[in-house]
């Protein structure tokens, strides 16, 4: 399992003692006592680094982001103008292009996973479970340039040639809806970064919701098996609802990824500051701004907006994954109540 | 009908299981196992833990299945068809045999909702007609007067022994044939336990009821036929009153009367 | 006791609800077969793509010769970017472990139920999914601002700060796996905690904590964005820490963009070379666990 990338032991019952202290060995010489207390002192700074280090982020990315603060003010949010010559920015576009990169690939990814993890909780014969398990978390660990790179140099032209023409002939005749697929079929684009997009955090969610499936009691599955409901049944009417918190919370994580992923994104959405209702037109993410911008930044203004952006950013994805992790602890803490 | 006056042969057998063997990989837990359970009475498996009494229990609602690495040979017949390899959808047999658990296993869902789970798969009734049912079936699980004001809130909001009746009723709700029973009173406390054999003997009116205990005088009171099984085999069945007052076999007795296990 | 009341018995192979539930749990269960085959298919594809694009580019000279400068005849290698990633990464390491473990250790054995454990643990798994962009804009703010220019120890100080989070929480899972009869067993002989710790508890949890470093180096071994303005680029051999300094991921960023097919085939294969040291290292990783169980 890997850990570097998928919490996957979120929701595990943590082995706790009852006593939180050991006492100390009664006939401690003193060395062996200025030893201990040099120690338990070191650790403790260094978990205060840790604490410390998301206070530290966003200081910093305030301060650095002062100057535009000071200039634009909260109307930074809402305009969406963004030109380094008459140094006008606003960060409209990058947030939207965020946002809706992101959206894309969770209407995507969740019910990709939701299969995956069902395949894998309930369908799959044993000796395949593990060996699917693991190629489903490679692709967690596969670099997120080289989805970039591929999304750009394979995916994009078969994309345009073959599949995005089709779309927007049927899709985009639709009255409404067709809005958002329409245009000229250029591979890259926001909708191609939000489908890489959810190719990235496909297994996050699907191991977050393999995990918390494999805390479902095997006997409330049973006694839904056992007034004949299908496997479908067990699991969208008494598996899911059982797990939901931890699903939500695994949806967020996923969610956490796809906001602030940034290298695959960079090379398919087109890096163009325009608001367009299609999904097919270029666009531009956060992330990709400041990939792409930050060290050509001309001025300190212009660096300024860019970190602005950055702070924008950490806020957003601080919020979604404070709630990914409240909602996952709280599924821990009400299994163990429930066992 | 009391148990003096019946007799295992003249019963009529609602499953008879002939030459059952059942294996969790390679291990061999139950060893050619032949019975007939008859119907409408309680039939109790007792034995010591790791007999097999809930191996067996679970290859009649092929529940088993659910686990690759499992597998049973032999003949469960049912209405004359083998439960083992009828061609009949394994949902529809378990709609037939309903199965209660060791813990109360409520649904994420209301207490009514976990009536009609159950209903819903099979019927289509109206509101009044699964009203009617829902009432029914808590009723008939001796828990409707303490949840007819609180159908719309959480089953998980019940005591202990109120969850295993809700899960005792959500099983009748579908009328089963059959209605099996896995320590249905392990994980609850002395009142709730009483509650539960009263209902046993209530349901076998309707039912063929299979239950399996290590509680003995559990099965002792509720039960009208014992198998004692030992090791994967069955040692000893015949009604309940001759397995604990002259049972055949030394080794029944011995376990009966607590020399062993 | 009302008795069953009598009606059609709906438990038969003709019941239309039951056929119209079985039929729709075919169909979904057909669709997540289909879900699972989807996510393969992109993983196969990108691995298919990268051997196939990488296998003009990989021979003896990527190891040998340097990134070519714009528009040159001869083609080059990436001795440089290996070099520098080398360097880059196993300072982030050397760096972000020590920190990451002694932090760990505090979590799971001295601040058990203390609210700074409490507080860490939560902040450290939001910084485990912070963006690593964010992480690399802070390392230039703080570090990269001050100083005024690129250097490879920024770009090991930002890589550093993604090492912390994994090895935390590694230590952190694999110090509460001990079974506490065993710190008791230690101090029972009289051993002073830092022992106990460090000889009896760091044994015990020695293969899960090196499965998280492992992890965290092929994490940080694949990251671009952080990179982008702390190491930034160099196109020359350099083991001077404090000046820029060539990497792999940033290679095939400035590489993949340009308009040259020699630069995209390098640039295909520091990819190659890159995901193959990722998923290896995720291989070693997840044996090394596997066998300590």
């Amino acid at each position: 399992m890997n850990t570097a990338t998928l919490p996957n032991s979120e929701t595990r019952k943590p082995v706790e003692s009852k006593t939180t202290t050991i006492p100390p060995a009664p006939h401690a010489r003193d060395g062996s006592a200025l030893a201990d207390t040099l120690f338990t002192n070191l650790t403790r700074l260094a978990a205060f680094v840790v604490f410390s280090l998301l206070a530290a982020i966003f200081v910093s990315l305030v301060l650095g982001s002062s100057k535009s603060i000071m200039r634009f003010g909260p109307a930074f949010l809402w305009t969406s103008e963004w030109d380094p010559v008459k140094e006008q920015f606003g960060a409209l576009v990058p947030i939207f292009g965020t946002l809706v990169t992101a959206a894309i690939a969770m209407v995507i990814a969740v019910p990709v996973s939701f299969g995956i993890a069902m395949f894998l909780t309930e369908l799959s014969p044993k000796w395949l479970k593990r060996p699917l398990g693991t190629a489903i978390e490679l692709l967690a660990a596969i670099p997120s340039i080289i989805y970039g790179m591929w999304g750009l140099f394979v995916f994009a032209p078969l994309f345009s040639t073959y599949v995005q023409p089709l779309m927007i002939k049927t899709l985009g005749a639709i009255p409404g809806l067709g809005l958002l697929f329409a245009g000229a079929p250029m591979g890259i684009g926001m909708f191609t970064a939000g489908l890489i997009l959810s190719i990235m955090v496909i297994p996050f969610i699907t191991a977050v919701m393999r995990d918390v499936f494999d805390l479902v009691p095997p006997m409330l599955k049973e006694s839904a098996y056992g007034l004949g409901g299908t496997t479908w049944e067990v699991m969208y009417r008494v598996v899911l609802p059982y797990t939901k918190v931890g699903v939500v919370g695994g949806v967020m994580l996923g969610l956490g990824r796809a906001l602030g992923e940034t290298m695959a994104v960079t090379f398919v959405i087109g890096n163009a500051y325009q608001l367009s209702p299609s999904l097919f037109a270029p666009g531009n993410s956060i992330a990709s701004a400041l990939a792409n911008e930050f060290t050509e930044a001309r001025g300190e203004l212009h660096s300024s907006a860019l970190i602005e952006l950055g702070l924008i950013l950490f806020l957003i994805t601080s919020i979604v994954l404070a709630i990914s992790k409240f909602l996952l602890s709280r599924l821990s803490r009400d299994e163990g109540a429930r066992s | 009908m009391t148990a003096d006056t019946l007799s295992l042969e003249k019963l009529p057998s609602k499953l008879q299981v002939n030459d059952l063997n059942f294996y969790y990989g390679g291990y061999h837990a139950l060893k050619n196992v032949s019975m007939s359970i008859p119907e409408k009475c309680v039939t109790a498996f007792i034995g010591p833990s790791g007999c097999g009494k809930s191996t067996l229990l679970r290859t009649f609602n092929r529940m088993f299945e659910l686990y690759p690495e499992q597998r049973a040979e032999g003949q469960i017949m049912m209405n004359g068809e083998n439960l083992l390899t009828t061609t009949m959808d394994v949902g529809l047999l378990r709609a037939q045999i309903g199965m209660v658990f060791q813990k109360p296993t409520p649904f994420p869902m209301s207490i009514y909702d976990n009536i009609a789970f159950g209903i819903k798969l099979f019927e289509n009734l109206n509101r009044t007609e699964m009203e009617d049912r829902v009432e029914w079936a808590l009723t008939k699980a001796a828990l409707w007067n303490e949840v007819k004001d609180k159908l719309k809130q959480s089953g998980n909001g019940l005591s202990g022994g109120q969850q295993q009746r809700l899960c005792i009723a959500r099983a009748i709700a579908i009328k089963p044939q059959v209605l099996l029973m896995d320590e249905p009173c392990s994980a609850l406390d002395p009142i709730s336990t009483g509650y539960i054999e009263e209902l046993i003997t209530e349901l076998k009116k309707d039912y063929t009821v299979v239950i399996v205990t290590h509680n003995m005088q559990h099965a002792a009171r509720a039960s009208d036929f014992t198998a004692y099984m030992y090791l994967g085999e069955l040692i000893e069945f015949g009604k309940t009153d001759d397995i604990f007052v002259q049972p055949k076999k030394k080794q029944t007795e011995d376990y009966i009367t607590g020399r062993f296990g | 006791m009302s008795a069953v009341p009598a009606m059609f018995n709906p438990i038969s192979e003709s019941n239309p609800i039951y056929r119209a539930r079985r039929r729709k749990n075919r169909v979904l269960m057909g669709v997540s077969l289909a879900m699972l085959i989807y996510g393969l298919v992109w993983l196969v594809w990108i691995l298919v793509t990268l051997l196939w694009e990488s296998a003009g580019a990989l021979s003896p000279t990527l190891f040998t010769l340097m990134t070519p400068p714009p528009g040159a005849k001869e083609s080059g290698g990436l001795a440089n970017p290996i070099w520098g990633s080398l360097l880059i990464v196993s300072s982030a390491t050397a760096i972000g472990t020590p920190i990451g473990i002694l932090a760990g250790t505090y979590l799971a054995e001295f601040g058990r139920g203390s609210w700074l454990a409490s507080a860490t643990r939560f902040l450290n798994d939001m910084l485990l999914s912070t963006p690593s962009i964010i992480i690399g804009l802070f390392i230039y703010t703080v570090y990269v601002a001050q100083v005024r220019h690129y250097s490879g120890w920024a770009g090991s100080f930002a890589l550093a700060l993604i090492v912390i989070p994994v090895v935390v929480r590694t230590t952190d899972d694999m110090l509460k796996l001990v079974p506490n009869s065993v710190r008791e067993a230690a101090i029972a002989l009289g051993c002073p905690k830092w022992k106990m710790v460090t000889m009896v508890c760091y044994r015990a949890a020695r293969a899960g904590i090196m499965t998280g470093v492992l992890l965290a180096v092929a994490r940080i071994s694949g990251e671009t964005a952080p990179l982008v303005f702390t190491a930034l680029n160099n196109q020359f051999f350099s083991n001077n820490m404090n000046a820029p300094m060539a990497n792999l991921p940033q290679v095939i960023f400035q590489f993949a963009m340009s308009p040259f097919e020699d630069w995209q085939r390098l640039a295909w294969g520091a990819s190659a070379l890159i995901t193959a040291a990722v998923l290896l290292l995720n291989i070693v990783a997840r044996y090394i666990l596997s066998r300590s169980k």
